[in-house]
């Protein structure tokens, strides 16, 4: 298909940013702890860290499905108020509606929207980026756990997301589906050039994909630092530049 | 070939028709029974031997009837078998009261000869039950799908839908009647009210135990609230707004026959009520009979439409 569609993308930028949960006993607790810092456009951030630490946390923030405590998020200057489809989410689960098809989990964004035209193929277009064509008619529980995933991708994708959140993503999938799917990832990032944000539990895989990467520790929540990724793509795994990188991550981590 | 083979399973209701009738005809009749004698056991079962036998023709040709077949043989048979055993007690041995249990031809001789009134009062009563069926599912499934998706209508809803869900429809019938300008529209009101509740209860429930990620995702997407009710909330309590819909169906079966008899003209639930008054027996059973099988067409049809809205669920859930 050599039709193509107009590519969005926008920058993002946190200003002291913190978000504290009231649990049931009236006790406090820090998810983030004054959080601050600048993604460019086109740029893609990889957070990892251990569990606890407000990954997902911030990303709920950034989608708009939680209000910050304090501090704020602007997506190109404008504050993040409530969710919007600019910004794109993918759970680590696909979430596909069991009851629609493949075509129309894939259609909802724009459905709901009321944008819809079938004649646009648009819906194909993105079915196809994501190697899915020929299973529209297909219910999720006839997919794969990465096919779902490549279907719950192309859903977040329909809507031309400025930034495409994506919280663990390929966790839930076998090794080898995780590598493929990495390699997915990159060339959709390459071909609709949005600012990618994605939450993972898994080093190498950060190293693999991202421009940088994000290091948060908890206890306080924060950044604790922000690491450069300057390898060139498509990145080998055991090179010696790629093992140096993920040396000083896990150090980091490890405090 | 194999498929072709005679499979005796086959001929197990012909011969329990043919010795059901044979008995029938030899046995003569226990002499403290002066009611007349009817020809229509006879003639039911003669249509029974007939039918097998075109069946188990067919089926020599039809694979997938000769399948079926096959598989209800032994409970065509065993139902047959009791049919026997039944006539022989009553009928020819009058082994029970005769008033309370008639043998069958006494029965049978009811639909012959009541055929007009049951058909009015089946007709009736489906009419009523669909009237109340059908506006309690609706209120019902709206204040479900109100009450599982705004808080607000939660809090100022559930309570009351909870206060009076659990009274027993019934307990409305004197109110019903003064409210209502017809005892139709007050049997209606109270057909619904008994559909309302649960309908209304498992909407709800079915909704709020939906995985929030649904919504979540569904937001993210750019979804406004009316697309999310119609996309998600309702798709997603369908499978238990149907389970409802049984229970509710069944239990309104129940208040439909006390409905009935708060001075409806017609109606198998009156039918019965007024021929039990005056021991006719046999009418009563065969009222029975009629209420049974328009309770499981009923079902039946509702099988069909979930299993029709419902294919998306095969694979996810086991019926």
């Amino acid at each position: 298909m050599v039709e193509q569609y107009a590519q969005h993308t926008g920058s993002l930028k946190a200003n002291r940013l913190s978000k504290i949960f009231t649990n049931v006993e009236g006790s406090e607790m820090a998810a983030l702890n004054n959080i601050n810092f600048e993604i460019k456009s086109g740029e893609f951030i990889s957070i990892v860290g251990p569990s606890g630490c407000g990954k997902t946390t911030l990303l709920r923030l950034i989608a708009g499905l939680d209000k910050p405590t304090s501090g704020s998020i602007e997506l190109d200057g404008d504050k993040i108020c409530s969710t919007g489809y600019e910004r794109g989410l993918v759970f680590q689960n696909p979430k596909l509606y069991p009851w629609m098809n493949i075509y129309d989990n894939v259609a909802f964004g724009l459905k709901a929207r009321s944008v819809y035209k079938k004649s646009d193929n648009e819906v194909d277009y993105f079915l196809n980026l994501v190697g899915l064509k020929g299973f529209e008619k297909s219910y999720p529980h006839h997919l794969s756990g990465g096919m779902a995933q490549r279907a719950a991708l192309a859903r977040a994708l329909i809507n031309h997301p400025k930034v495409l959140l994506l919280d663990e993503p390929l966790g839930a999938l076998d090794a080898f589906t995780r590598v493929n799917m990495q390699d997915e990832i990159i060339k959709i990032w390459k071909n609709r050039k949005a600012t990618m944000l994605m939450v993972t539990h898994d080093v190498d895989e950060a190293i693999y994909m991202s421009d940088r990467i994000f290091v948060m520790t908890p206890r306080p929540a924060k950044i604790t630092q922000i690491v450069k990724v300057d390898l060139e793509r498509p990145r080998i795994r055991d090179s010696k530049d790629f093992i140096d990188i993920k040396d000083n991550i896990l150090s980091i981590m490890e405090f | 070939m194999e498929k072709n083979k005679f499979d005796w399973h086959m001929a197990m209701p012909l011969i329990a028709a043919a010795v059901t009738l044979a008995l029938h005809k030899v046995i003569p009749k226990n002499s403290d029974i002066l009611t007349r004698d009817y020809n229509w056991l006879s003639i039911l079962l003669t249509s029974l031997i007939i039918i097998f036998l075109a069946v188990i023709i067919i089926s020599f040709l039809n694979p997938v009837l000769r399948r079926k077949y096959i598989y209800k043989s032994k409970f065509i048979t065993g139902e047959i078998t009791a049919l026997c055993i039944y006539n022989l007690i009553t009928l020819k041995f009058n082994l029970i009261p005769p008033v309370y249990f008639p043998y069958p031809d006494r029965i049978l001789n009811v639909f012959f000869e009541e055929i007009d009134l049951l058909a009015t009062c089946l007709l009736y009563s489906l009419r009523l039950l669909f009237t109340g069926v059908f506006f309690g599912g609706i209120v019902g499934v709206v204040t479900g799908i109100l009450v599982g998706w705004s808080e607000k209508a939660s809090y100022w809803v559930a309570p009351l839908v909870k206060f009076i869900g659990p009274i027993p429809a019934t307990v409305w019938i004197p109110i019903a009647l003064v409210v209502f300008p017809t005892s139709y529209a007050a049997s209606a009101f109270i057909v619904a009210l008994s559909m309302w509740f649960p309908t209304a209860l498992m909407t709800s429930s079915g909704i709020q135990n939906l995985e929030k990620s649904y919504f979540e995702v569904s937001k993210t997407l750019g979804a406004p609230s009316y697309y999310q009710v119609l996309k998600i909330a309702i798709p997603g309590a369908l499978p238990s707004i149907f389970t409802v819909f049984f229970n509710g169906i069944t239990s309104s079966f129940l208040t439909l026959m006390t409905a009935e008899m708060i001075g409806v003209k017609y109606g198998i639930g009156w039918y019965v009520n007024w021929q039990r008054e005056v021991m006719a027996f046999s009418n009563v059973y065969a009222g029975l009979i009629v209420i049974g099988i328009m309770c499981s067409l009923v079902l039946g049809i509702m099988f069909k439409i979930r299993d029709k809205l419902l294919t998306w669920q095969k694979g996810v859930i086991k019926w």
